[in-house]
């Protein structure tokens, strides 16, 4: 049982491998081509030692639960088809891992190549080894991503860059509807396992959402295996370093799109929409990517087309649903693998020693590098479909499978004579690739003298080359047993019978070979002429770029389209969607809440005349602060704090002291606060303007008004209409109510909550705390006020004046004797806030008080010294060192919480005993209190930045803004209304 | 009681969301603590009104029904604290956006 143990393994170690290679100090070439080696020889070892036990359609697999009940699980499971996957992946992987080594020059960062490149290949062995549709699709998804950084890795070229975005867009845009149609057969199926779907064939294909399932699905596997319409990301993508290019588009990147086609094969295909769409895809891919390749200048964008082609030709197999077709293009898959790598890897090193891949400038290279050329030559004949090498089997059954077809007359006819065609230009562009390159004169525009690369660089192309052939001659024993496991797992016990042999006699698919054969030396020789002249594009179809086309509708969606929108629907004004934000809010509720009020019934508890007078001062207060708020701020804010008192007797008079408590003393600070910082806002001026504007601002007015009565209408009403419901029995509140003093040790419910039940809330909040009074104060450390705020206050300056013209007053006498006595009652009282502080917080949890409300205390008692003493007075006095005390108050908490894992206890578990001290008796003693403590420090620590931060500003006489400059209005601006 | 409270909530609503859509920053600032108080009051009207019901146990058994309850006012207590943070930095936000661009309009710019 330790084979499931190790395919979870070989798809974790890459990416740990991955990690490990970013840490890598550059330099570190070598152990970076080691470190991946290792990893895809390990990979590899794991994969054919594992054969045995995935023969005659056996599945290993391992189960990790996560989110059963959802689907989510994490399932890996090894079939035959997973099993071919694995051996190209690990094996193809390991032959580039050897010859980019040796292609990748030291000054680009190889240990990142490396890196990117192990996590590709982790991401590929987990599309390939996933047993369960979503996790499928994440890996999917990371293969898009990886693929990204890889095409991308020479990022300081713009053609990588554009050619590594383009290839994430549609790969990304594929993703995301395969996503949709896995969701799709999961809904179907009723499960997300894989081993469920592919048993439940009969079930998807009669399922009325088969269609759109299938057109999602086929959109993922589409774009990604570069299938017509989407083929156009691929020639870009060989922007990338060619290591990169021999893997992703021979064995794996492209090859996961036709893989998610086997893989859902048998419970997909042989419907009429999936011939149709299938076929038609392939079959265009097939013949366009073969005749675009014949024209292609470079190297390796012929390598390129040639790669669609040879994909579309793997497809349309697969749309033709037949067993033996599948077969078929599960053989093509393991071949182009082999044939195309080392091809790829060829391409490679011409480029290397030549420094060019241009055909034009390449020819008779055979003379430098015989050995290359010989290589180069034998994989060109198998992709050619020359007898005795690995690709003549496979094209010859996909002839085969073309001529055999008893369906309508119009495909009996278009698929053979299409085949053919592709087989004469796949003929005559691998001619080109040989002839062009290796034979003719001998090149006179290169700039150095080409010759052999290093052995070991030559060596996976070697051992590539050799499997071509040995699997051309001898398919049966070679071959033959993988390749049947791999069947097996797709067409299940009924594979018909298949031979594997180099020589069927005389019949249709030799004919059609031959025909290919012959009508592609005879096609290359007819262009022989017209390619010499070296004319970039295919003719024809020169001007229909796909890239071209996706440029152009990217333009149009992410830039005109977002231009329109903003100007359409967007606002830079606060205003408009302030009111937008309430009325979606009002229009929200009212749909939550329409037909569900109920009854509204008669209040249940009796009106006390006192309550009613103090919120007949309440509201009179709010609705005279919203009144005076513009002209007179200072009313408001007086008026504000009354309402705000309200607010708090309300609290003390419906049990709830914690609250009440709390409020008075933030009600206290916030006032203090608004008050420092009215001194820097500007004098309010009537507003002055035409009759007509003001009748908009008055519409405006009446408008607003409309919008807020309606909410406050809405609120009272919700209010009104849960208060009178009555109390909820068994509601969580009751379980804190009975194990606050059982499990937390106090007797205040609410201290206990929020010290311990809820501690981790308590430590965010107190974390944002932190964070605004930081923030407070970077903001205020290069603060400057507009210029007419700068000068002294008015009563400041009449003081100084009356000063100036008394001979025995020193200049700012007044101001210091200003609040003489009430400043030395202050003064005196700090020992005493102290005390109280300390009382509230150490009552806190099992009275009401508690860290909040002491830190609170703390920080008024320190405001108040500013307050009567001035702020050089006091900071001359006293230390204090905001910052610290909420570094430290943060720390004490977090310590805490972090104490009990040292316990063994889930984070913030608190602990409590009684204690006996001398004098005072028995004391709880919780931890609690600790973090409570960390709580009152931070809270101090808070306020008290953020108080002296914005009091600083009226001593440290800062200097004023520039007056801002006027910006023209930009057409994005639109709205007229003001105020 | 419940029928003024519900007055109340609303009325501080009213003038905060009024306030809300005013051009001027300390009136948003001013709607925004109206606005407050009139939510923190209706979150702590979810746990219903009982007079003499502190959630202050005495230890031993507890009768969850002789008590408030008291998940509300934990969370109005949180949402206090918040409201304090959150006033603090839209101020100083205010005043260091009225230096910047000479104007206290919510758009830092006059029309």
């Amino acid at each position: 049982m330790i084979l499931p143990i190790l395919l979870v393994t070989i798809v974790a170690l890459p990416f740990a491998g991955a990690l490990i290679g970013a840490l890598l100090p550059r330099e570190q070439q070598t152990t970076g081509a080691w470190l991946a080696g290792l990893i895809a020889a390990f990979g590899l070892g794991v994969t054919l030692w594992s054969y045995p036990q995935i023969t005659n359609g056996n599945v290993v697999r391992i189960d990790i639960p996560w989110i059963s009940s959802l689907g989510l699980d994490l399932i890996f499971r090894l079939d035959g088809l997973s099993w071919l996957f694995c051996l190209l992946i690990t094996g193809v992987g390991l032959l580039v891992v050897l010859y980019a080594r040796y292609y990748m020059s030291p000054k680009d960062p190889v240990t990142r190549f490396f890196s990117f490149f192990l996590a590709f290949m982790g991401a590929m062995l987990g599309v390939v080894l996933s047993g369960n549709l979503i996790q499928l699709v994440l890996f999917w998804e990371l293969t898009s991503i990886t693929s990204f950084l890889l095409i991308g890795y020479w990022f300081h070229l713009s053609a990588a860059r554009d050619g590594a975005r383009m290839a994430l867009i549609v790969t990304g845009l594929g993703g995301q509807a395969l996503l949709l149609g896995a969701l799709i057969i999961g809904h179907i199926v009723g499960s997300y396992d894989l081993d469920v779907v592919l048993a439940s064939g009969d079930l998807i294909k009669a399922h009325p959402l088969y269609v759109p399932a299938l057109i999602l699905v086929l959109l993922g596997a589409l774009t990604k295996s570069a299938q017509f319409p989407f083929q156009f990301w691929l020639p870009h993508a060989m922007a990338a370093p060619t290591p990169v290019s021999a893997y992703l588009h021979s064995a794996t990147m492209v090859k996961a799109g036709v893989f998610l086609l086997v893989r859902f094969w048998p419970v997909m295909a042989g419907t009429d929409q999936w011939f149709w769409i299938v076929t038609f895809a392939g079959l265009t891919t097939l013949i366009l990517g073969a005749y675009a390749a014949i024209f292609q200048t470079d190297l390796k964008g012929l390598l390129a087309y040639s790669t669609i082609s040879h994909l579309g030709l793997i497809t349309t197999l697969l749309g033709m649903s037949s067993p033996l077709a599948a077969v078929a293009a599960i053989f093509h898959i393991a071949n182009h693998a082999t044939f195309k790598a080392s091809l790829f890897m060829a391409a490679g090193i011409i480029d290397h020693e030549t420094g060019t891949r241009d055909i034009r400038k390449l020819s008779g290279i055979f003379r430098f590098m015989p050995f290359t050329a010989t290589l180069a030559m034998v994989a060109s004949a198998a992709m050619a479909g020359v007898p005795l090498l690995n690709g003549f089997l496979s094209k010859e059954m996909f002839f085969s499978e073309t001529a055999l077809r008893d369906a309508n007359p119009f495909v009996n006819l278009a698929l053979p004579i299409g085949a053919t065609i592709a087989g004469m230009f796949s003929v005559a562009y691998s001619l080109r690739f040989v002839h062009g390159v290796f034979f003719g004169p001998a090149p006179t525009q290169l700039d150095r003298v080409p010759h052999e690369p290093p052995a070991l660089m030559r060596r996976p192309i070697e051992i590539l080359v050799l499997a071509c052939l040995i699997v051309g001659v001898i398919p049966g024993i070679t071959i033959g047993p993988f390749l049947a496991a791999a069947v097996v797992s797709v067409t299940g016990p009924e594979t018909p019978y298949y031979s594997l042999s180099v020589w069927h006699g005389f019949n249709v698919p030799l004919a059609m070979s031959a025909v290919a054969l012959v009508g592609g030396v005879l096609l290359y020789w007819a262009l022989y002429g017209y390619l010499q002249r070296g004319i970039e594009g295919p003719p024809l179809i020169r001007n229909l770029r796909g890239q071209r086309i996706f440029e152009r509708v990217l333009t149009t969606i992410s830039w005109k389209g977002a231009k329109w929108m903003e100007r359409r629907f967007g606002t830079r004004r606060l205003q408009p969607q302030l009111a937008l934000l309430v009325l979606f809010a009002i229009g929200a509720a009212v749909a939550a809440v329409w037909g569900r009020l109920g009854e509204l019934i008669a209040p249940p508890t009796r009106m006390d005349p006192a309550f009613a007078a103090i919120w007949l001062v309440g509201i009179c207060c709010a609705i005279a602060a919203s009144y005076q708020a513009k002209f007179h701020r200072l009313a408001a804010l007086v008026l504000l704090g009354a309402t705000g008192i309200v607010t708090c007797i309300t609290f003390v008079w419906f049990s709830a002291p914690d609250l009440a408590l709390t409020q008075l003393l933030v009600e206290i600070v916030t006032t203090v606060l608004i008050l420092l910082g009215l001194r820097w806002l500007p004098k309010r001026v009537a507003f002055a303007g035409d009759d007509v504007a003001l009748l908009k601002v008055r519409i405006r007015r009446v408008r607003d008004l409309a919008i807020a009565i309606v909410a406050g209408m809405g609120m009272a009403l919700l209010a009104y209409a849960v208060m009178t419901r009555p109390v909820l029995v068994g509601s969580i509140g009751d379980y804190f109510l009975e194990h606050a003093y059982k499990l937390g040790g106090g007797t205040n419910v609410v201290n206990v909550m929020l010290v311990d039940f809820r501690g981790f809330d308590t430590l965010g909040e107190i974390t944002v705390l932190g964070i605004v009074a930081l923030t407070v104060f970077a903001l205020l450390r290069r603060f400057r006020p507009a210029a007419e705020s700068v000068d002294k206050p008015e009563q400041q300056r009449l003081q100084n004046a009356f000063d100036a013209q008394q001979p025995e007053r020193y200049d700012g006498e007044t101001v210091s004797e200003y609040l003489l006595v009430p400043a030395v009652i202050m003064q005196w009282m700090f020992p005493v806030i102290i005390v109280l502080a300390v009382h509230v917080f150490l009552r806190g949890h099992d009275q009401p008080g508690g860290g909040f409300a002491a830190g609170i205390i703390m920080s008024i008692g320190f405001i108040l010294q500013y307050m009567a003493a001035g702020t050089r007075w006091v900071e001359d006095h006293l230390r204090i060192l905001p910052i610290r005390w909420i570094g430290f108050g943060l720390l004490a908490a977090m310590g805490t919480g972090l104490g009990s894992w040292v316990f063994g206890y889930p984070f913030l578990t608190s602990h409590f005993q009684y204690a006996e001290l001398p004098w005072i008796g028995r004391v709880p003693m919780a931890t609690a209190l600790l973090f409570d403590l960390g709580v009152f420090i931070l809270v101090v620590g808070a306020t008290v930045l953020i108080l002296i931060a914005l009091a600083h500003q009226s001593v440290r006489s800062p200097r004023a803004a520039r007056p801002p400059v006027r910006v023209p209005e930009t057409e994005a601006q639109i709205g007229q209304e003001v105020l | 009681m419940e029928l003024i409270l519900a007055i109340g909530i609303g009325v501080l609503t009213t003038c905060g969301v009024w306030l809300l859509l005013r051009p001027r920053t300390f009136q948003v600032i001013v709607g925004l603590s109206l606005l407050s108080y009139a939510v923190n009051l209706f979150i702590f009207g979810m746990g219903r009104l009982r007079i003499n019901a502190a959630p202050v146990v005495n230890g031993g058994t507890v009768d969850p029904l002789s008590y408030t309850d008291p998940v509300p006012q934990a969370l109005v207590l949180t949402a206090i604290v918040i409201g304090f943070a959150m006033t603090a930095l839209f101020l100083v936000v205010m005043l260091a956006v009225r230096g910047f661009t000479g104007t206290d309009h919510v758009d830092g710019k006059e029309r």
